[in-house]
């Protein structure tokens, strides 16, 4: 399978990404390790009349440790954030997430930046990201500015950056004495979850994040508000399927995934030490 | 466009069309034929390469996004003596393949994952090689042949 033609421009700046998008607007797309899009384009699902190469913009590449913050660069690979010792000692649940993520070729190539722009609601590291409660930078003509992650994901595969904006930096409020738990239910090791859970407590509360129960990435402010008033896992994951709306497919009816999504809430609650 | 790739330690340069993915490019403008295409889907592994040292499936790769870089392809990888690499070695001694098909991709791959862990366990060779598909082997001999070239690759250190 072979993309349509495009334009290509491999860009050498932020300020040239900006001002290619301003100057292109949506037939511009932005292409960082192109383990999501290029599969589109070559599926011809994906059609961008110029493609703006932003991979070797190395100034996006870190992960890096400020006072209660770890920060992240918007092209760093998964590879990267599951080896950086940044993320191990630090957020190790990030780490055990990015690790899991496709396989070692995958992880080689693949952004987080990438991974959260592209707005799949299968995406484990969006959910692990609303949980962890995280903060995304996007960057324009006009400057920075910060948008919480419970207000990047707007619907099906489409985030809350304007057309002349790219992603810059993922920022993740380090979690004190944090637990965690980590749950999907795949069919083959690579695949995408059918239904994943994920939660973390720690002193400053707790997160719950739902992977693929609806058209995006969701946080469960049902589940957390119920660990807070006291519930234990079992009595919390209770509500895991409120406000959820999975589809259904031959992996499974929207009454099955939510069933495994109570199922793997508890456990990863569990895990959290809920 | 024109694109410059290191392959194998030879400077390439190639007219190619903006939308060329690199497997094509190795196939088709550079010549070499090793480097096979099963899936195009990033799924099976068959087309993996490495780039500056790090597998990753050509198939998902435009050429115009790596240039500059260095790419091995399984023809790159012999010893300038002539002999087989060690992966390639093991894989003989170990009967690691029966068809065929998927092995350039599995000895880039193994090649990848002993570069970053040079003593490794069975189970980090078998997480390691979820991105490789093989019809034929049920990969027993695959493993195995993994296992003894992080020896081989140790005793040559």
């Amino acid at each position: 399978m072979i993309p349509a033609t495009f334009d290509y421009v491999r860009a050498g700046s932020v300020d040239e990404v900006i001002g290619l998008l301003g100057e292109h607007g949506d037939d511009a797309k932005l292409l960082a390790g192109g383990h999501s899009l290029l599969p589109l384009m070559k599926l011809r699902l994906a059609q961008p009349a110029l493609l703006v190469d932003i991979g070797r913009l190395r100034e996006l590449s870190y992960v890096t440790e400020e006072e209660d913050v770890i920060a992240l660069g918007a092209l760093t690979r998964h590879h990267d954030i599951a080896t950086s010792p940044v993320t191990l000692s630090s957020v190790p649940l990030l780490a055990h997430v990015a690790g899991q993520i496709g396989d070692p070729q995958v992880r080689h190539r693949g952004t987080i930046g990438g991974s959260i722009c592209h707005g799949d609601p299968a995406s484990d590291l969006a959910a692990v990201l609303l949980a962890l409660g995280a903060t995304f930078v996007a960057q324009g003509p006009n400057g920075r500015r910060e948008i919480d992650a419970q207000d990047f994901f707007v619907s099906f595969f489409e985030v809350a950056l304007r057309s002349d904006e790219l992603l810059v930096e993922i920022r993740v409020p380090r979690p004190l004495d944090a637990r965690w738990g980590f749950e999907k239910l795949t069919k083959r090791a690579q695949d995408w979850a059918i239904v994943g859970a994920v939660a973390v407590r720690s002193r400053s509360g707790v997160g719950v994040g739902l992977i693929n129960l609806g058209p995006v990435p969701l946080r469960s402010s049902a589940v957390e508000a119920a660990v807070v008033a006291g519930s234990n896992a079992a009595e919390a994951a209770a509500f895991a399927a409120e406000g959820t709306e999975p589809s259904a497919d031959f992996n499974g009816s929207v009454a099955y995934r939510q069933h495994v999504a109570r199922v793997l809430v508890r456990r990863a609650l569990e895990k959290a030490g809920v | 466009m024109q694109i410059d790739i290191t392959v194998n330690g030879t400077a390439e340069s190639h007219d190619v069309e903006a939308r060329t993915l690199l497997v094509y490019y190795l196939r088709d403008a550079v010549g070499l034929k090793g480097t096979n295409v099963g899936c195009d889907t990033t799924s099976c592994g068959a087309c993996t390469v490495l780039l500056n040292g790090e597998s990753v499936k050509s198939c998902t790769v435009l050429a115009a996004q790596v240039a500059g870089e260095e790419v091995t392809t399984i023809e790159g990888l012999a010893l300038e003596d002539g002999r087989m690499h060690p992966v390639q070695q093991a894989f003989q001694e170990c009967h690691g393949l029966q068809c065929g098909y998927c092995t350039p991709g599995m000895v880039m791959a193994i090649t990848s994952l002993l570069a970053e862990n040079p003593d490794p366990t069975e189970e980090y060779i078998r997480l390691g090689l979820e991105g490789n598909l093989c019809r034929c082997t049920g990969y027993h001999n695959i493993v195995a042949a993994a296992l003894a070239a992080s020896q081989a690759l140790e005793m040559r250190q």
